[in-house]
């Protein structure tokens, strides 16, 4: 209800003042009291000694279990590394390219021969052999494992109500801390990469498998019992077959995943793969090497994507890619062939081994290359990076008034500058809240006083008061809740600090691809080229091993939280791009043709009725965003950020479970938080535009 | 009509909800405890419907959407559990046969086709046909030569090895026609198999279906949502609304006695034409009929709609003499009792 002239202030605006008056009394007071800025070790409830104590007493009591459930696993896996490496690399060209052809057709079988290729001729075919070989074996366990657990959740209430949030925090739960109980329960070794990225695969599995079952049409159920069939035929007849597309798309992602945690589990440096070899290139700053490698990566990922997706989306028994040779001919072919090479290969040695005169490892004149630039045009490469650190980022993290200074902004922050930065606040804040509403005003209070004390330095009651009211006012009472207690838990855990680097460092990097990629998103939906251009670019971004993304800004900006800034968002811009063009596409068509009809442009068409219809999905876009950006976040912590990815990464080599524990649970709950609150806001806004 | 009862319900109650059992603990009118199951919570879709479908009969129920139609065919076949009831296939009560029991009635006594077709995406239509007999562990080459023998009947010859996404919808119901039939079932159920289609192609599946049935004599349960196809299809239709089976009757018997305005409104937009028999107008206009005298007129038999006896009656100044069904003279009508009898059907 609105009262024009109302003396009355609304509740809501009380609740913003109470807080800014808590976060005013918290920053006045933070020199004579400085436990508001630094919240003191004393008061740390060591959750991580007892974590790391109660860990302790499980390893000693079923270190025997999981040793012997490790030990058969290895068996499993030098099996299917002694096939993979032993296969001559004709034999196992001949081999994928015969399952590309079946999958999807010649272009798929080129683009998969044309890849393995790559690995031959560059010299990289065993470690790729030793990568796909740890895949080979935690996808089909995750698969059986994650297929089971779908439907077991589905067929009772009560093990879905556990499911649910399980495969949430599973899903947001970060790749490395994974990492850590499985060293600890498990041993050391290639072992650990294979559980970790089968666990890590289980979810998108499990998840697809109870979407899929529950989807089946009801009436296709139906006709299914009244076909008189029994329980066991109603699955396998009925239930399983229609849903296997959507099944098959979870197979797809959970070998996406189980390369990715592969890739990532080379941390530990267990086994000579390809992982390993980009990291420990990278680690040396040999940045040529590791792009090579990198790109043996992003090839993988590439081939078992479109393979697996095809699989998922072919049309079985219908397509044919050589007139009149069915699929099993075609199975039978391959395989002939395959076995012709593995007998050559004893002839010809050059089949079995690829000659290591024959190999072509360009490192030399890429690393060449990166030299020349990063001299040539370091003026501007300096100036890029300064700039964002200077203007963007250290005021985030220190505020402005530990930012500006002689050498970087070119004058002292004197006490009149602040206080005109404090006034010009003011009446922006008071201006805006005459013209518009009090609400916009609270904003920009909110964002200035932030911008000038920096997420590190403020006091921690301001921090969490703004946060928790932010979310409270936004979304309602229970996220405001769960906002309180996910804060209340980085504090009292004693990891504040580095969440806050965290934080800044995401919400930096969210607002850079944010914007970005909305830009891009919008450009997208009116060019049909643009879109054509921008949209495999994505597509490849998306699936590739986040290690990967690392490397070509590496190259040119080493080590440094520039590095990661760029890096993220690189990542993290693919859903902004692709949810704001697919919203803004995918407007209600009846909605728009009505428009066109009154005589609007094309320009108002866009800005009058496509985008605010478009809203909701940008927002998930934007929720997607963060995701991504938290994932990268902590494999960004190898090129030197701090904050809980470096805190998780310490774990990691110290084995520290408690500290990867607490670590790994706050970006979780930063993500969790994130994700419920951008949820609400999209459906609220949904209702209110009357959609769906 | 003198055809054995083929299929009996009783008293079915189909509550939804948790713990619908304390619903049913007690006796009481139906209209109270229908009261006791809105007040609770609960939803209550089937209300102590009752009817008795005849041997090769077409049974309609027809009524608006959530009426509950499709959850009382569903309880005939045990698809949804009734709450309470009875269901009396042949005099025996299907809501006692053990699961096992129920999957040989439902493999060779029961067929039924649905609203969207409910065909398996990933078989061909030969597969889908199959399907049935599939399940019931038949050999490849009987079931194939049955389930091609079907495809005919439906004529879908030549759309054997086509996936269900590849026909249209009126092929796709034909699919499931097909395959309801492949099992050569007692009972035939339809759930609105043409609410789905195109009205031209509904028209077609409509004579399509009394083909059928004019060949195949099942015993048949139709659901609708659509008062004219009930008309045109039923022997007899049963009228739901919340629940209830508001009234049963032959399709004339409807027209020109609902029970209650509700029926009553869906009648108002009929073609009476179609509807009205010369036995309903000597029905209506009984006291001021004269038999035997005019036995050297034109005549009729009492269940020529108005549409077809117009033209004669248009010829004939005096009226039309309406015989019975072993040529009996019934009565007199004159073109005076039909414009009564319309007016009157028209008031209601
Ligand atoms: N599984 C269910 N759970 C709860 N209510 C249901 C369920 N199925 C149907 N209903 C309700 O029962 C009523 C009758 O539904 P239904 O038999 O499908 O009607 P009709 O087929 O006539 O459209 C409706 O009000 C519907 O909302
Ligand atoms: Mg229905």
């Amino acid at each position: 209800m609105k009262h024009g002239f109302s003396r009355q202030i609304p509740p809501a605006l009380l609740v913003w003042i109470l807080a800014g008056l808590v976060s005013g009394v918290s920053i006045f007071y933070r020199t004579e009291l400085p436990w508001l800025v630094n919240y003191p070790e004393a008061w740390v409830l060591p959750v991580i000694e007892w974590a790391n104590t109660g860990m302790d007493w499980f390893v000693e009591n079923f270190r025997w279990f999981f040793r012997s459930i490790s030990w058969l696993l290895s068996w499993a896996m030098s099996g299917a590394l002694a096939v993979l490496v032993w296969l001559p690399w004709a034999a196992a060209i001949v081999l994928f390219m015969g399952v590309a052809l079946i999958a999807g057709g010649w272009s798929l079988a080129v683009f998969t021969v044309a890849a393995l290729m790559y690995m031959v001729v560059i010299g990289y075919w065993e470690e790729s052999m030793r990568t796909l070989a740890l895949v080979s074996v935690s996808v089909p366990l995750s698969v059986i494992v994650g297929f089971g657990m779908g439907v077991a959740a589905l067929r009772s209430r009560r093990t879905n109500r556990i499911v649910q949030p399980a495969l949430d925090l599973m899903q947001t739960v970060p790749t490395f801390a994974y990492l850590v109980p499985i060293l600890l329960l498990f041993g050391f070794g290639p072992v650990v990469g294979l559980i970790a990225s089968s666990i890590y695969a289980c979810p998108p599995m499990v998840r697809n498998t109870m979407l899929a079952l529950s989807r089946v049409p009801e009436e296709v159920v139906e006709s299914g019992k009244m076909s008189g069939a029994t329980e066991r035929q109603l699955f396998w007849w009925v239930r399983f077959p229609t849903a296997l597309p959507t099944i098959m798309i979870g197979v797809n992602q959970a070998t996406m995943a189980a390369l990715s945690m592969v890739i990532i589990a080379a941390i530990i440096g267990s086994s000579a793969d390809i992982g390993w070899e980009v990291l420990s290139t990278m680690r040396r700053a040999n940045f040529g090497e590791s792009l090579l490698a990198g790109i043996v990566i992003a090839l993988i990922a590439m081939v078992l994507d479109r393979i697996t997706r095809a699989f998922a989306t072919r049309d079985s028994r219908k397509r044919k890619y050589l007139s009149g040779v069915s699929n099993l001919q075609t199975l039978v072919g391959t395989l002939f062939v395959t076995a012709f090479f593995i007998i050559a290969a004893q002839l010809y040695p050059e089949l079995n081994d690829y000659p290591d005169d024959w190999v072509f490892y360009p490192a030399g004149y890429l690393n060449d290359i990166v030299a020349f630039v990063t001299v040539e045009f370091s003026g501007i490469l300096e100036a890029i990076k300064n700039g964002f650190l200077f203007f963007l980022l250290l005021p985030l993290r220190i505020g402005l008034e530990n930012t500006i200074r002689p050498f970087t902004w070119g004058f002292t922050l004197t006490p009149v500058i602040s206080g005109g930065y404090a006034v010009m606040t003011m009446l922006l804040a008071a201006f805006l809240g005459v013209r518009y509403s009090w609400r916009v005003s609270v904003g920009i209070l909110l964002v200035c006083s932030i911008l000038f004390f920096g997420f590190e330095h403020s006091p921690w009651p301001m921090i969490i008061i703004l946060i928790v009211v932010l979310a409270w006012q936004v979304v309602g009472l229970w996220i405001g809740i769960l906002t309180l207690s996910g804060l209340g838990f980085m504090l009292v855990t004693g990891v504040w600090v580095p969440a806050m680097r965290s934080l800044y460092l995401c919400l930096a990097a969210v607002l850079c691809s944010f914007l970005i990629g909305c830009l891009l998103g919008i450009l997208a939906s009116q060019n049909n080229r643009l879109s054509g251009i921008l949209r495999p670019i994505i597509d490849t971004l998306q699936t590739m091993p986040l290690f990967v993304l690392l490397i070509p800004v590496l190259m040119f900006f080493q080590v440094g939280e520039f590095t990661a800034f760029l890096a993220i968002i690189a990542y993290a811009i693919v859903p902004a791009i692709r949810y704001t063009e697919h919203g803004l596409r995918h407007v209600d068509p009846e909605v728009v043709e009505a428009a066109r009809s009154m005589g609007c442009t094309e320009r108002q068409l866009l800005w009058e009725v496509r985008l605010p219809l478009a809203i909701p999905e940008i927002m998930l876009g934007l929720n997607q965003t963060i995701m991504f950006a938290l994932a990268m976040l902590v494999i960004a912590a190898l090129v030197g950020t701090r904050g809980l990815g470096q805190s998780i990464y310490i774990a990691l080599s110290k084995a520290d479970f408690g500290l990867g524990l607490v670590a790994g649970l706050s970006m979780a709950l930063i993500a969790i938080i994130a994700d419920r609150v951008l949820h609400a806001y999209s459906r609220r806004q949904r209702q209110a535009l009357g959609l769906q | 009509m003198s055809q054995p009862i083929k299929l009996g319900c009783h008293g079915i109650w189909k509550v939804y909800g948790d713990n619908s059992e304390v619903f049913f603990d007690r006796e009481e009118s139906p209209q109270s405890r229908r009261e006791r199951i809105v007040r609770g919570g609960h939803i209550p879709a089937a209300c102590d419907v009752s009817f008795e479908v005849e041997k090769g009969e077409i049974f309609v129920i027809m009524g608006l959407s959530g009426s509950g139609k499709s959850t009382v065919v569903r309880c005939l076949s045990r698809l949804i559990e009734p709450s309470a009831g009875q269901v009396l296939l042949d005099g025996e009560n299907l809501l006692e046969k053990s699961k096992a029991e129920l999957i040989e009635i439902r493999r060779h006594r029961l067929g039924m086709v649905f609203q969207h077709f409910g065909l398996l995406p990933h078989q061909t239509v030969l597969e889908n046909v199959a399907f049935p007999l599939r399940v019931q562990g038949l050999n490849l080459s009987d079931r194939e030569a049955r389930a091609r023998k079907m495809i005919e009947l439906v004529g879908l010859e030549g759309r054997e090895a086509n996936y269900p996404r590849e026909l249209s919808g009126g092929q796709q119901q034909r699919v499931g026609i097909a395959r309801s039939l492949a099992v050569d079932p007692e009972i035939w159920l339809l759930d609105e198999p043409f609410s789905a289609l195109d009205p031209l192609i509904r028209r077609q599946m409509q004579d399509e279906f009394l083909r059928l049935q004019k060949l195949l004599h099942k015993t048949i349960i139709f659901i609708t949502h659509d008062f004219l196809e009930a008309l045109k299809l039923a022997d007899r239709i049963a009228i739901m609304k919340d629940g209830w089976v508001v009234q049963i009757g032959a399709p004339a018997e409807l027209v020109s006695h609902p029970a209650n305005d509700y029926v009553a409104e869906f009648t108002r937009d009929v073609p009476r034409l179609k509807i009205i028999t010369a036995g309903e107008v000597l029905k209506t206009c009984e006291s001021k009929s004269e038999p035997k005298e005019f036995r050297s007129n034109t005549t009729i038999p009492s269940n020529s709609t108005l549409e077809n006896l117009l033209p004669d009656l248009a010829g004939s100044a005096q009226g039309l003499t309406v015989v019975g069904a072993d040529d009996q003279v019934l009565g007199k009508i004159t073109m005076h009792d039909v414009i009564n009898t319309l007016a009157n059907s028209m008031e209601k």
